[in-house]
This record gives C-alpha cells, sequence and structure tokens, in this order.
C-alpha cells in the first residue's frame, strides 16, 4: 500500500475524513461482536460449524491467503472478467453506430431486443454444451453480463446529444466524420464510462454464478467446493472477497472516469 | 464582409395528423442587411425569429423565397455563417481555448496561426487569464463571452446570433449588451462583421443595431424596417435613444393590440 504517498497529495481533510468514515463504522463493530458472542456462547459446537465466528472467519482468510489459495481464485475471476469485458467493449462502436445511424439501429435494435431480456444466467446450460467447463463458458456467460448494459447506456448517450452541440460543430465547419468522432463519441463519454461500470457490476455477479457451477477455479468455484467439504469459513471468506473486489472495481472506475472526463458534471459525482 | 438578402422567405411547418392543422411560421418575409451592418430581427416569442435565424444559417429551408449572401443562394451551414446559440452550446469537454479554437481547426488553420487568433478574440471579449478553465466553472456570462469569440475566430461572413443574452439574469444581460456595444463601437467599421441578431429586447435591439427588422406576431410578417443611426457607443438616457424605443414599443403595442 502506499498510502503514505498519497496522503501527502490529498488535501489536509484526508485525515478527518478517515476518521469520520471509521466513526460510521460504529453499527458494522457492534454486530460483529453480537455474531461472535452468539457463535460462542448460543450455539453448540455442531451449529457452530454453520456460523462460525468472526475470529473463526479471519483465521480462515489469513489460511487462504497465505496458502496462496485465495489469490489464485482471485486472479482466475480478474481474468476471465477482463477478457469477457475486452470482447463486450466491442458493444461500444455498436452502439455508437447504433445511436448514430438510423438504419443501423433499425436493422439491429429488433434483435437486441430480443436478446436482452434473457438473463445471462439462463444462457448457462446452453454454454455449458456449447463450450464445456472452463474458461470459455464463463467468459461467455460475463460477456453477456457487461455486452447489454454497455450497450444501451452508449445508444443513449450518443441519442441524447443536444441538438444545438452538433449544430454549433456544423456552423464551425466540422465535416460528417468530426461530428461524429470529435463531438457525439465525445459527449456520449460519460455515460459509455456509466454503462462500463455498470455492466462490470452486472458480470462479476454473472461470474460468480457462472463458476459455481461451470468451472474449476474462481471465487464462485472456491465458495461451491468450500460447500462440499462444510467448510463454512471459507465460504464466507470467498463470500467478503467477491463482495469487497466488486466494490473495489466499481470504485476503480469512478476514478477513472474522474481522472479521464474532468469536464463532465455527471462523474463528478 | 458580406451583404445577406432575405427575399419572400416563409415557413410552414406541416400538421402532424390530417387533423393537424399546417402552421405558418414566416410570411413572406422579405429585407436586405448591408456589409458590416448590425441587423436586429425583434419580435414576440414564437413569431418565428428563430426559425428565421436557422434558415440563415442553413439548418432549415423556407417553405418558399429564398435566402442569399453576397447575392448568392446560401447552402448547407459552414462556418461562413456562425452562429451565437441562447444556450452557448460550448463543447463541454473542451477548454475556453479548444473550444475556441475548434473552428480553425476545421478550417485547418496551422497550430501557430491558430493561438495568435485565439489570443486576440479572448482579449477581444475579456476572458484572458480563463483560457484553461472548462465551461461548467464560467458563469453565464463568460460562457456567453466563448460563445462569441467562438464564433468570431474562425471570421465568418455573417455572425448570427439567437438571443444570445436572454439566459443571463438582468445584470448580466445589461453588462453584455454594454460590452457588445463597446466591441461594435471601438472596432474599425471596415473591421466589423455583418451581424444578425435575434431578440425580443427592445434595448438591446436599440443599443446596438443599425437596423430593426420588427416582425409582427405569427406568422410574422415584416411590420417595419428602422434604421438606428444614433451615434455609438449609445447612452440610453439620451434624447434620440428614449424617442427611438417609444416609436419601436408602439409598433409593438399595436401588434398586440391587432391580435387580443
Amino acid at each position: 500500500m502506499s498510502t503514505g504517498a498519497t496522503h501527502d497529495k490529498r488535501s489536509p481533510g484526508l485525515l478527518a475524513k478517515l476518521a469520520g468514515k471509521i466513526k460510521n463504522l460504529g453499527l458494522i463493530a457492534v454486530l460483529l461482536c453480537v455474531w461472535q458472542y452468539v457463535s460462542m456462547a448460543v450455539l453448540d459446537s455442531t451449529s457452530r460449524v454453520l456460523l462460525p465466528p468472526p475470529t473463526a472467519i479471519f483465521a480462515a482468510a489469513w489460511e487462504l491467503l497465505s496458502s496462496g489459495e485465495l489469490l489464485r481464485h482471485l486472479r482466475d475471476s480478474l481474468k476471465r472478467e477482463l477478457v469477457a469485458f475486452l470482447w463486450a467493449s466491442m458493444s461500444i462502436p455498436i452502439g455508437i453506430a447504433m445511436g448514430w445511424w438510423r438504419s443501423v439501429d433499425q436493422q439491429l435494435d429488433p434483435l437486441m431486443e430480443m436478446l436482452r431480456p434473457i438473463p445471462p444466467l439462463a444462457w448457462i446450460p446452453l454454454s455449458i454444451l456449447w463450450f464445456g467447463i472452463g474458461d470459455a463458458q464463463n467468459q461467455f456467460i460475463i460477456f453477456l453480463g457487461i455486452f447489454f448494459p454497455i450497450l444501451l447506456n452508449t445508444i443513449n448517450g450518443v441519442k441524447g446529444i443536444e441538438l444545438n452541440l452538433i449544430r454549433a460543430a456544423r456552423c464551425l465547419g466540422a465535416s460528417e466524420g468530426n461530428i461524429l468522432w470529435r463531438i457525439v463519441v465525445k459527449a456520449a463519454m460519460p455515460q459509455i464510462v456509466t454503462g462500463i461500470r455498470v455492466g462490470l457490476g452486472v458480470g462479476w455477479m454473472a461470474l460468480v454464478a457462472a463458476e459455481l457451477v461451470g468451472a474449476n477455479s474462481g471465487l464462485g468455484f472456491l465458495i461451491n467446493d468450500a460447500r462440499t467439504v462444510l467448510r463454512t469459513d471459507f465460504i464466507i471468506v470467498g463470500m467478503a472477497t467477491i463482495g469487497v473486489v466488486g466494490l473495489l472495481i466499481d470504485q476503480a472506475i469512478r476514478e477513472l472516469g474522474r481522472r479521464l472526463l474532468p469536464w463532465s458534471q455527471v462523474m463528478a459525482r | 464582409m458580406s451583404n445577406l438578402t432575405v427575399e419572400d422567405v416563409s415557413k410552414t411547418y406541416p400538421g402532424h395528423s390530417a387533423r393537424d392543422e399546417a402552421v405558418k411560421a414566416l410570411d413572406r418575409v422579405s429585407f436586405h442587411v448591408e456589409d458590416h451592418e448590425f441587423c436586429s430581427v425583434l419580435g414576440h416569442s414564437g413569431c418565428g425569429k428563430t426559425t428565421l435565424l436557422m434558415m440563415m444559417a442553413g439548418f432549415e429551408q423556407p417553405s418558399g423565397g429564398r435566402i442569399l449572401v453576397d447575392a448568392k443562394p446560401i447552402g448547407k451551414p459552414t462556418w461562413q455563417r456562425s452562429i451565437v446559440f441562447q444556450d452557448y452550446a460550448l463543447f463541454p469537454w473542451m477548454t475556453v481555448q479548444e473550444n475556441i479554437s475548434f473552428g480553425l481547426e476545421m478550417k485547418k488553420i496551422p497550430p501557430a496561426g491558430r493561438l495568435e487568433i485565439i489570443q486576440r478574440n479572448i482579449q477581444l471579449v475579456g476572458l484572458a487569464g480563463f483560457e484553461h478553465r472548462y465551461p461548467h466553472q464560467l458563469s453565464g456570462g463568460m460562457k456567453q463571452r466563448v460563445s462569441i469569440a467562438r464564433a468570431l475566430a474562425v471570421d465568418p461572413k455573417v455572425l448570427l446570433m439567437d438571443e444570445p443574452f436572454a439566459a443571463l439574469d438582468a445584470q448580466n444581460r445589461a453588462l453584455m449588451q454594454e460590452e457588445m456595444g463597446r466591441i461594435l463601437a471601438s472596432s474599425d467599421i471596415q473591421q466589423r462583421k455583418t451581424m444578425i441578431l435575434v431578440t425580443h429586447s427592445i434595448d438591446e435591439a436599440v443599443i446596438l443595431s443599425d437596423r430593426i427588422v420588427v416582425l409582427t406576431r405569427r406568422p410574422g410578417r415584416v411590420k417595419a424596417n428602422v434604421m438606428v443611426d444614433l451615434p455609438r457607443p449609445r447612452s440610453e438616457e439620451s434624447p434620440g435613444f428614449i424617442a427611438l424605443k417609444r416609436q419601436i414599443r408602439d409598433l409593438i403595442h399595436d401588434e398586440f393590440e391587432i391580435e387580443s
């Protein structure tokens, strides 16, 4: 962690802000204590297996971390999410084309509207038959989760552009190509980034589901595998990892949006 | 430098359905604007004056008649007729400087030349020091200054302005009108652009114009074509100013009475 370096760059209020954040964690601390108490003092040793106390969870987390198992599963899951995202990013040019050219929209829209309401998870059986168990099948499911949010947001971003911006560009001498690349695409950027955020979130959810049934590695596999050997503590560590990483991905895209689009009011929020 | 002619221009919007009547926005509007002239098109809201401006730019086609610049019918939108929009229409992802530079890049002016033109126009509208701000960091008045600088930088034959100060608060509006008057008064008459301003403000028209074309209510027709030869910069207290204002107000009030 390079927190020391970032402290210097940020405003001096950061420490105070951090202290405030920690204060807000009061309820969570209380709940953890209650959990610990219930698990240790109320449950008998058999049911304790189903709800191990937080201390046991932390011990399990340490065990999974130090053996490298957690990171290996995390790496596999992230790799799937990334590869699926790279494929799904073709929704950006498709969305731009659908938003900008009516004829493209008319042809593609019925197809997209037919595919879009099918939840990515409903594709799992078919995808297992097509791709078997493993990366390709998982990536396909995640791809479906990421693709549509980006597509819809891109289309909306392009269609929602203010007419006067295009008119202004036109009467400043911009060619059609310049209007598309320098005005329309730029104006749609904040909404495209929003689509990427939503898409990666949906993809992350689909990833876990895909791994539950069709993988030999990854966080989804980890928690399902732990179930078969009754390692509740591993399950909870896996679930927490999925949550934290999902949050971090979201925050990272937000931050990236803020950095890359400093002009956007949407990103500043 | 260029002159502009509006010749028998009508605009009718077809109804959306059979029951919907067609709407006639403009009815055989004709007037002529000389080289270097500042002409205001004055009328109530809904008289079709913005439609007229959009036709001058080339965004809409007249249903009848034609518009000529230097005796040649106009075609598609071009930098030769640049616009200042009421809502500024600045590109939010570009800084002040980049906004002004955009039209120059489109004209393929080399970078060195661009910078000189940008600086000159930023000075002209009083925005020095704000070159690297984004539009959302500027007040309404400053945004409109950028918009004016951007439209002037491409060196248009005709500058078109669509109620440029209407979205500003009263104080800023007065300030911008004064500033615009200063720009007009200070620039050499031979350097000055031919400008068309669409407005519903009598004050604004009288402060700025060499010619005021008063339109009737819908459908818009030319009610009067008034020349203004008051010296610049104009004082709102001068007898000539007050008399002219009254004359135009009467013209517009007549219009109210006919309609109601």
